[in-house]
């Protein structure tokens, strides 16, 4: 029972019983209500009636009836309309991937320039050109749904075949054609499922549209739309006749829409992970004063599903130390940085004895000026890690401007001050550009300039050169320790990289699984001084990086 | 084509390192193409009309006189190639021929009716911006991370719901409820400012809550991406993170969704005349089509359809502004 509710969500649930409502009707309506539904002769424009649930229209024709016949005509068409985009566009889309390069891009930039045009605009050229018919409004919407369903296939067909299976198949010398049937459908299948549902919502609306303004189903034959377009004239006496087909065109629209985005959810599982509203730590403690800068203790992290991501860790940082903290990714070390910073993710709950940096109690809000100048901040990706939508002289003096009241022009003057310092060239410039226009090495130097900006006493580091190259990294890394010695900086150094922190800091704590298993001097990590087991296999799978020649690596 | 496109890169990188000269050289070509389907797709309504277009168009009483005056007046007689030709002569000289309704050209049957169908969907586009975003982004921000699960599953439902209102059955709710029931605003007609209120709610309804839906899903991207928690670590006041920092890139990857809904905004904006009786494209384009009087239909596909490319275009200058990285190169690789 729960497996059946975990596989059907419930927008998929409401959706498929209210299409399997309607195709009821469908099926059913035509038979037995027909009668009511077309003949002749009853009271005209009855009130609502035992007899006449939604009363009669101008001919004396059950209103409700009416809506119900109309049920099969509407369906059947949005679904010839579906199958008219679905087809053709589906081929076309995935086939220009299986023929030459210029073809494809023609094809593609001609798709473009349909999609850009709203369907109904095409949809009136064929109405025009085949006159107004049932047939001529299913042709003109399914048509005008092809450009999409061909877009959205070539986008997912695109990214398919770059993929590392498409590839290996080719290089197996599967034919093209049966990596189509074999590789392709499964995997782009369950979205082209969700467009369909989406498009016969779309294509059911917009065939009664155009049956509404005239161009669809003729007279005596009648859709939901034709229904709603002949009781506007009677709008204002028998309101009720336009309720009826607006009711089931809005129900199916739910229905279809309903079951697309059940779809949607059912086959991207990921999306639709519960999520727990977090709750803040509840430990409370006074934290005794001592000289560390960074005091934690029993620091416990949970994730939204009540896993524990960090159990019970206590460490210190004293000032202008450099801490590293290793392990391999999962173990915990971001999460314990992000905790000590207070900028871990919603989803997460943190409580700790003590949270502490210099007088900052990080498990509580407030104090804001103080944690921005305080801390700096140097994260992993550089070009993730910065806004692409703004200029990065904006950006990086925001805490001298908001938090120092300092002026845009002494803020930007101190950041170029401080890219020099990085030995970023041209730093002027610089200010601004967008992150796209730089490198990552240069972006990852602009960072710690505008970390560096408010002289903090604490920079926390997570994995500061793990996205740059390694010629790259060296220069990141002598920074950092420059840094250090010219500011007494304490640094708090995340890396997965036993070699990248035996060079850069004083002592290293090691942590697997959410806990520190040892804490090593450098002078022991270089000696390979180590005796838990998990920091010897870390260290036997760790190329050495030497920052300076005097701390060679032993060869032992 | 591609030598064009290789002539035109070509240009573009002798005219300079300017993002925005690339970008206008790169869009220039796709809005050349664009206006290029459009005008063929125009133009082949008539040839295209199964069996004697002149027949079709005349009816079925027509005489056989009637019938070779009307392709002779069509061009018809003439080789497909040179009737393009001609039909592209009217549109450079700016004559897109005269109804067979109402005898006077097309250009000024066009220009009575265009203000009020861009009255009103330019209004409709204005309102669902206008609503939308803010709407959206603070269902984002406070559904955040899982918070409120109520408020999250109350705003999925209502918005769903009407986001799939179609616009001609919006429109008949609100004539039912405001003009009937209420009384406070006319049904139809455009005698007023407040005529328009109607119809641009009408058509604003459903595609309000469509991109409402879109923004509330790209403020959930936005807030999980790296550069949000750089700036939570700035200690910046909730306002400046989510109207500075979050603000543009929501709109960049919202506009890009949203700009099919606005350019489809227009096509709702046909159907909707009809209801409110106003004079505009649509309400002209449909007795058009019922009446077979192709040079109208032609001339105002022509123009609902140069409109769709503006907004398009509209769009992707205000993307580039917004975010510099879409007017860099984009390949279909």
């Amino acid at each position: 029972m729960t497996d059946l509710r975990r596989r059907l969500n419930a927008p998929l649930v409401a959706g498929l019983a209210i299409m399997a409502a309607l195709a009821v009707v469908a099926i059913v309506a035509p038979f037995t209500l027909r009668e009511a539904a077309d003949t002749l002769g009853g009271a005209p424009r009855s009130a609502p009636s035992a007899e006449h649930w939604l009363g009669t229209d101008s001919l004396g024709r059950d209103v409700l009836a009416r809506s119900l016949v109309a049920t099969r005509l509407t369906l059947l068409m949005a679904l010839g309309a579906t199958a008219l985009s679905a087809i053709p566009g589906i081929l076309i889309g995935a086939s220009v991937w299986f023929g030459p390069r210029t073809l494809r891009n023609l094809v593609l930039r001609l798709i473009d320039s349909t999609v850009a045009f709203p369907s109904l605009v095409l949809a009136l050229v064929i109405a025009a050109i085949l006159g107004p018919a049932t047939s001529s409004a299913v042709i003109a919407i399914g048509v005008a749904g092809i450009p999409a369903f061909a877009r959205i296939t070539s986008n997912m067909t695109a990214s398919v075949i770059h993929s590392d299976y498409i590839t290996t198949a080719r290089l197996l010398g599967v034919p093209r054609w049966r990596n189509f049937t074999r590789h392709l459908m499964p995997n782009i299948g369950g979205p082209l499922l969700v467009l369909g549902a989406s498009s016969f919502a779309l294509a059911l609306l917009e065939i009664s549209s155009l049956s509404f303004v005239g161009l669809g189903v003729q007279s005596p034959d009648y859709d939901w739309g034709r229904l709603l377009s002949e009781a506007l004239p009677s709008i204002y006496s028998m309101p009720m006749i336009a309720i009826a087909p607006s009711a089931m065109l809005i129900i199916a629209g739910v229905g279809a829409m309903l079951t697309g985005d059940g779809l949607a959810r059912h086959l991207d599982p990921w999306s639709s992970a519960p999520a727990r509203a977090p709750r803040t730590g509840t430990v409370t403690t006074t934290a005794p004063r001592t000289s560390d800068l960074v005091q934690i203790d029993d620091l416990r992290v949970t994730a939204a599903n009540g896993t524990p991501l960090v159990h019970g860790l206590s460490m210190r940082i004293g000032a202008g130390e450099i801490v590293g903290l290793v392990g391999e990714s999962g173990s915990g070390k971001s999460m314990t940085a992000m905790s000590l910073a207070r900028l871990q993710p919603d989803s997460v709950t943190v409580e700790a004895a003590t949270l502490r940096v210099g007088d900052l109690d990080m498990r509580k809000g407030g104090r804001r000026t103080a944690m921005a100048t305080d801390i700096g901040l140097i994260f992993q990706d550089p070009t993730r890690s910065l806004n692409p939508a703004l200029r990065l002289g904006g950006q990086l003096t925001e805490v001298l401007t908001v938090h120092m009241s300092m002026l845009r022009r002494a803020a930007r003057r101190t950041l170029v001050d401080g890219f020099e310092r990085v030995r970023i060239r041209d730093a002027e410039h610089r200010l601004s550009q967008h992150p796209h226009e730089l490198s990552g090495g240069m972006l990852q130097r602009t960072m710690i300039a505008s970390a560096l900006a408010t002289n903090p006493r604490l920079i926390i580091a997570d994995e500061p050169t793990t996205a740059l190259d390694v010629t790259v990294q060296a220069e990141v890394l002598r920074q950092l320790k420059r840094i250090n010695q010219d500011d007494a900086t304490a640094i708090l150094f995340i890396s997965h990289d036993l070699g990248v922190v035996e060079a850069l800091c004083d002592r290293v704590l090691v942590m697997h699984q959410g806990s520190i298993v040892e804490e090593l001097t450098s002078e022991q990590l270089a000696a390979r001084d180590v005796s838990h087991p998990y920091t010897q296999r870390l260290l036997d799978a760790t190329p050495s990086l030497s920052l300076t020649d005097a701390r060679q690596e032993d060869p032992a | 084509m591609t030598t064009v496109e290789t002539g035109l890169r070509g240009v573009g990188t002798r005219l300079g390192r300017s993002a925005w000269g690339g970008f206008a050289l790169r869009r220039g070509g796709g809005l050349l193409l664009s206006i290029a389907v459009l005008v063929l797709l125009t133009f082949l309504i008539v040839p295209l009309i199964p069996g004697d277009p002149a027949a079709a168009i005349l009816g079925a009483d027509a005489t056989p006189e009637a019938i070779a005056a009307m392709r002779e007046r069509l061009g018809l007689d003439e080789p497909l190639p040179a009737q393009f030709v001609d039909y592209l002569r009217g549109l450079v000289t700016g004559d897109l021929g005269t109804s067979f309704h109402y005898g006077i050209p097309v250009t000024e049957t066009i220009a009575t009716k265009l203000g009020y169908t861009t009255t009103i969907a330019f209004g409709a586009i204005i309102v669902v911006l206008a609503v939308a975003i803010p709407l959206g982004m603070a269902v984002g921000v406070l559904t955040r991370g899982g918070r409120r699960p109520g408020l999250a599953t109350t705003f999925g439902a209502v918005a769903g719901f009407l986001a799939s209102f179609p616009s001609y059955v919006a429109a008949t709710v609100l004539i039912i409820v405001f003009a009937i029931q209420l009384g406070w605003l006319p049904a139809g007609g455009a005698s007023s400012t407040q005529a328009y209120i109607l119809p641009i709610a009408a058509l604003a309804l459903g595609p309000t809550f469509a991109v409402a839906r879109v923004v509330r899903q790209e403020t959930y991207n936005v807030m999980q991406q790296d550069f949000m928690r750089t700036a939570r670590g700035r200690r910046i006041s909730a306002a400046r993170l989510h109207l500075r920092h979050a603000l543009p890139n929501l709109l960049a990857s919202t506009l890009t969704l949203a700009g099919i809904i606005l350019a489809s905004l227009l096509g709702g904006a046909i159907i909707i005349e009809t209801v409110f009786n106003l004079p505009g494209l649509g309400t002209e384009v449909v007795s058009a089509i019922i009446y077979r009087d192709y040079p109208v239909i032609q001339g105002i596909v022509l123009t609902i359809g140069l409109i769709a490319i503006a907004i398009n275009l509209a769009i992707d200058v205000i993307l580039g502004i917004i975010d510099p990285r879409t007017i860099t190169a984009v390949s279909h690789d």
